[in-house]
């Protein structure tokens, strides 16, 4: 049952999206022959669906492996995965703090990318023993030799004796195992402190509760203790303490330092068992929790609204069931005019809202619209107050505006050189402040602006995609809020201000994105039985307007010989196209021109 | 037993003009002995009274003189019942024709309709239309000689290369002829039909030319003294056909013959589109009920008189929708629709995009 602690190693697997972690994760699952063959779908690590389609890893999950060494001693390696992508840094950053040691993937021919370098700062910053695995050796492509160059450039790490693998096909696995064996340190650990345990994840069961996954620093836990959240507070009994095995959990009879393990204890929902808290016990507790815990704040919000009303209650319903696993996820209901009633969520990004709307859509088979995003914005009253918005709606008269302040990130574009002239110019229309720019290498180049957080969680990265080929990588982190000159957007139909496509934009673009937006619902809204005024406004002011033109006749069916079901059928069919319609005052507008005005990106 | 009206469908056509998606198959001599008296047969079984009679198809004509004679005997009618007979222009028409108009005229139809659709001739080639327009004027000329004096003409709205000149020509010839009653339908290309794989050649006017050509035709039809009583019907005063009213007023009738439907006892019913299954009895098939408050608003709005507020109490035991009205003065302000105290009727404009206004009132 409990090993020798010093047979112990924690690690975790970084990397670039894509340099193949979680296949390497399988690969290990596989040596360790945690798994038998016939249970190997690609990437197990990766339980849901949308994260296989997607290739990313969203939630992290642990797994305890035992490995013979080539010393003859078995080992406990407990693998952490992280998620891979910057929407999830914190709890990226909480997965790090569970090991001591982390295993740096690189792509063999696309060498260090921008995610490569931000985990791998990030693991630094946790004081990890990192072990380069140069990966993918099995493409034609491949350059093991000038990628481990890189590394040793850029990162300084050595790679003289990194293992150049392939997960794809198994070379040289057992070199990653031994690295981790030899070089990742084991835990420093005292069982008879009182109970300090940090949460590194945490996902809802319906037959067990939350099962909240732990790193124990000190001290242990088994089941019938008083477990305490230090940072929220809830207490809870221990039903179960155990390993995460590759299929299954394995139940123990407790917990001790070093360790990886899961926990159940009833909890209702995630919320009390937040990332990054520190368990310890009521019995016994600790003095204080270990440092770095914080609530995570969503960053981005829209709202999310069921195409059909009557959907209200299931969007709910799925909305909680979704934060049970996500505390990263808020919702509160809203009304909007124009779309009904609905809820405004929050987000800690862009991927993070893609993937929780396209989850709403695919597991729940809801079908919705959601408002543009916007992120938090602070408005200096002239009383001296300040307001934060996270929704237009809530756009206070500019005549009591002083001043707005709207947040900034620090992002870094790594690209091949030649497309430096380009990126500059996305960044550059996005009101992007040049800092600086590194050569990685002759013709790598990471490129720093900072950059207004609303100019980028929309389609700048799928921007930066096309102009560079799918190139260049991307990360940025919250930096400051700064002053900046914003007014709001409206858009009014038939006179009437459609709520739902109010949104906040920089002084500078208003104009332009004004004009596109009337262009796009001219497009889109079919000709009625009457025209239809199309205008943008800031305040009372329109800055652009277009005509939908009265439709003049529609189908003039013959009722001949006393069909009437037929001309009935008509109708009907006409009239149920109507319910599909967004209903703007007396102006009917289908889903698809909402669509097309949410989705306008610089090719329209 | 209160009088209702009968539909009679005759599927026969001499070939078949590029427009048109009725249901009819060329004629064999045979066929048509059939269903002759398939259909006096179905007639006999309906038993009933009927005070609007009317022979549709197809070309009705087509079966002869002597087989409408032989249908009419099986029909009770009524002492003023309106007895409406579709023919064929060029079958009734032409100089040898062996259309006999008293032999039918004896047999108790008094109302002829017959598909001029056009006075000009390339016009009436673009449509296929067999014969000419003296054809046309032959056979009114025998039908008023035979003692038919009702004569409604059927008109056509969007043909290709129509102008509003050559509009006024043709409703002139239908004045001339002293038509009473003119049909004026909007041409609608149907997916099946011959003019649909050729639409793209087809120098159609366009959506605003189309409206234009409605709207002048709805003013000249009134100049000519043919008043609009319903979307595409138009006629002198009284001449209004008695049997379509019925379809627009939620009244009973019976539909008998291939295709044929019928609207009975709050039941909506008709026969497959099939000459065969109607020769060997095939019973019509179910289409669910009929007459509800929907239907009757939908239905209603397509007479100029419209939806008229105490008629409908009166059939429904309540007033008209709050709602419906609420919607009704919306579309009012955009000059689609007229509320007067005890109605609710469309405009001329309102007309040309009906399915919207209707659809949105009820």
């Amino acid at each position: 049952m409990a090993v020798s602690k010093d047979k112990i190693r924690n690690f975790c697997i970084i990397a670039h999206i894509d340099h193949g972690k979680s296949t390497l994760a399988d690969r290990l699952l596989e040596k360790t022959k945690s798994v038998a063959l016939r249970d190997m779908t690609a990437q197990l690590l990766d339980k849901m669906d949308l994260e296989r389609e997607r290739g990313i890893t969203i939630k992290a999950h642990a797994v305890k492996l035992n490995y013979i060494a080539e010393d003859g001693e078995e080992y406990v390696l407990n693998l952490i995965d992280t998620p891979g992508h910057v929407d999830f840094n914190y709890e990226v950053s909480r997965s790090l703090a569970a090991c001591e040691g982390a295993v740096l993937i690189v792509d063999a021919s696309q060498g260090v990318e921008a995610q490569t370098l931000a985990n791998t700062y990030l693991a630094l910053d946790h004081d990890l023993e990192i072990v380069p695995v140069i990966n993918k050796i099995d493409l034609p492509s491949a350059d093991p030799d000038r990628v481990s160059a890189e590394v040793e450039d850029v990162i300084g790490l050595d790679c003289s004796e990194a293992p150049r693998v392939s997960a794809k096909t198994g070379v040289n696995i057992e070199q990653v195992l031994e690295k981790i064996v030899k070089d990742v340190p084991s835990p420093v650990a005292n069982d008879d402190l009182p109970l300090r345990a940090l949460i590194f994840d945490s996902v809802y069961d319906s037959y067990k509760g939350v099962i909240v996954y732990v790193r124990i620093k000190e001290g242990k836990i088994k089941p019938g203790d008083t477990m305490r959240m230090m940072a929220t507070g809830a207490e809870f009994t221990v039903v179960e303490t155990g390993y995460m095995r590759a299929t299954i959990p394995e139940p123990c009879s407790e917990l001790t330092a070093g360790e990886v393990g899961y926990i159940t204890a009833s909890i209702k929902t995630v919320g009390d068992a937040r990332v990054g808290d520190t368990v310890t016990t009521v019995e016994k507790p600790a003095a204080e929790p270990l440092p770095g815990y914080r609530k995570v704040n969503p960053m981005v919000f829209c709202g999310v609204y069921p195409a059909d009303g009557a959907d209200y209650e299931n969007l709910r319903d799925a909305l909680e069931k979704l934060q049970l696993n996500d505390a990263a996820l808020t919702f509160e209901p809203e009304t909007s005019g124009a779309l009904g009633f609905g809820f405004r969520c929050g987000f800690l990004g862009l991927l993070h809202l893609e993937i929780i709307q396209e989850r709403l859509e695919r597991e729940y088979d809801l079908d919705l619209v959601t408002t543009i995003p916007s992120v938090v914005y602070k408005i200096n009253l002239t009383d001296g107050s300040m307001v934060e918005i996270d929704n237009p709606t809530h756009y206070p008269d500019p005549a009591t505006i002083a001043s707005c302040e709207e947040p900034f990130t620090d992002a870094h574009i790594y690209s091949p050189a030649e497309y430096v002239g380009t990126i500059m110019d996305l960044c550059q229309d996005r009101r992007g402040v040049f800092k600086n720019m590194d050569y990685i290498t002759p013709e790598r180049v990471d490129i720093h602006y900072e950059l207004p957080l609303n100019e980028i969680i929309y389609d700048f990265f799928d921007s930066l995609k096309s102009r560079t080929r799918g190139y260049a990588s991307f990360d940025y982190e919250i930096r400051d809020y700064r002053k900046s000159n914003l007014v709001k957007l409206d858009v009014l139909l038939n006179g009437d201000v459609v709520d739902a496509l109010s949104f906040i934009i920089h002084s500078d673009k208003a104009y332009s994105k004004a004009r596109k937006i009337a262009e796009k619902l001219k497009e889109n809204i079919p000709r009625q039985m009457f025209e239809i005024p199309i205008q943008i406004g800031i305040g009372g002011k329109i800055i652009a307007r277009e005509t939908v033109k009265a439709m003049r006749k529609d189908v003039l069916a013959k009722c001949y010989g006393g069909d009437i079901t037929r001309k009935k059928k008509l109708l009907e069919k006409q009239k149920e196209g109507k319910k599909r319609m967004r209903h703007f005052g007396t102006v009917e507008v289908p889903q698809e021109a909402f669509m097309a005005v949410l989705k306008l990106d610089d090719n329209d | 037993m209160k009088p209702i009206g009968l539909y009679l469908h005759i599927p026969f056509c001499n070939g078949k003009c590029p427009y048109c998606d009725f249901y009819s198959v060329n004629p064999e001599s045979k066929k048509i002995t059939a269903y002759v008296d398939a259909l006096c047969r179905e007639i006999d079984k309906a038993g009933g009274i009927y005070d609007t009679v009317y022979f549709g198809g197809g070309t009705p004509s087509l079966i002869g003189s002597d087989n409408i004679e032989k249908i009419m005997k099986h029909i009770r009618r009524t002492d003023d019942c309106e007895a409406t007979l579709e023919c064929n222009p060029s079958d009734t028409g032409s100089v040898n024709s062996a259309f006999d108009f008293s032999v039918v005229a004896e047999s108790g139809i008094n109302r002829i309709s017959m598909g001029l659709q056009s006075a000009d001739d390339a016009e009436r080639k673009i449509l296929g239309r067999r014969g000419g327009c003296e054809d046309v004027e032959r056979a009114i000329a025998r039908a008023k000689n035979a003692g038919i004096e009702n004569v409604s003409l059927d008109l056509m709205l969007g043909i290709p290369n129509q102008t509003a000149g050559s509009l006024q020509k043709s409703i002139d010839f239908c004045k001339n002829s002293g038509a009473k009653h003119i049909s004026a339908y909007i041409l609608k290309i149907e997916e099946g039909t011959p003019f649909y794989n050729i639409k793209n050649t087809l120098s159609l006017p366009d959506e605003d030319e189309t409206c234009d050509l409605y709207l002048s035709a709805v003013e000249m039809l009134e100049k000519a003294g043919y008043y609009q009583y319903e979307i595409s019907n138009f006629s002198e005063k009284e001449y209004e056909s008695r049997h379509n009213l019925k379809y627009w007023r939620c009244e009973e009738y019976l539909g008998i013959g291939a295709s044929a439907h019928s609207f009975f006892g709050d039941k909506r019913f008709y026969y497959e589109r099939s000459i065969d299954d109607f020769i060997n009895g095939i019973p019509p098939v179910d289409d669910g009920s009929g007459g509800d408050e929907e239907e009757y608003i939908m239905l209603a709005l397509r007479l100029s008189e419209g939806l008229v507020f105490d008629k409908y109490e009166k059939r429904f035991g309540k007033s008209v929708s709050k709602e419906t009205i609420k919607k009704a003065r919306e579309l009012q302000k955009h000059g689609l629709v007229n509320i007067d105290d005890n109605s609710i009727s469309l405009t001329v404009q309102g007309f040309l995009v009906s399915n919207s206004v209707i659809s949105s009132l009820i």
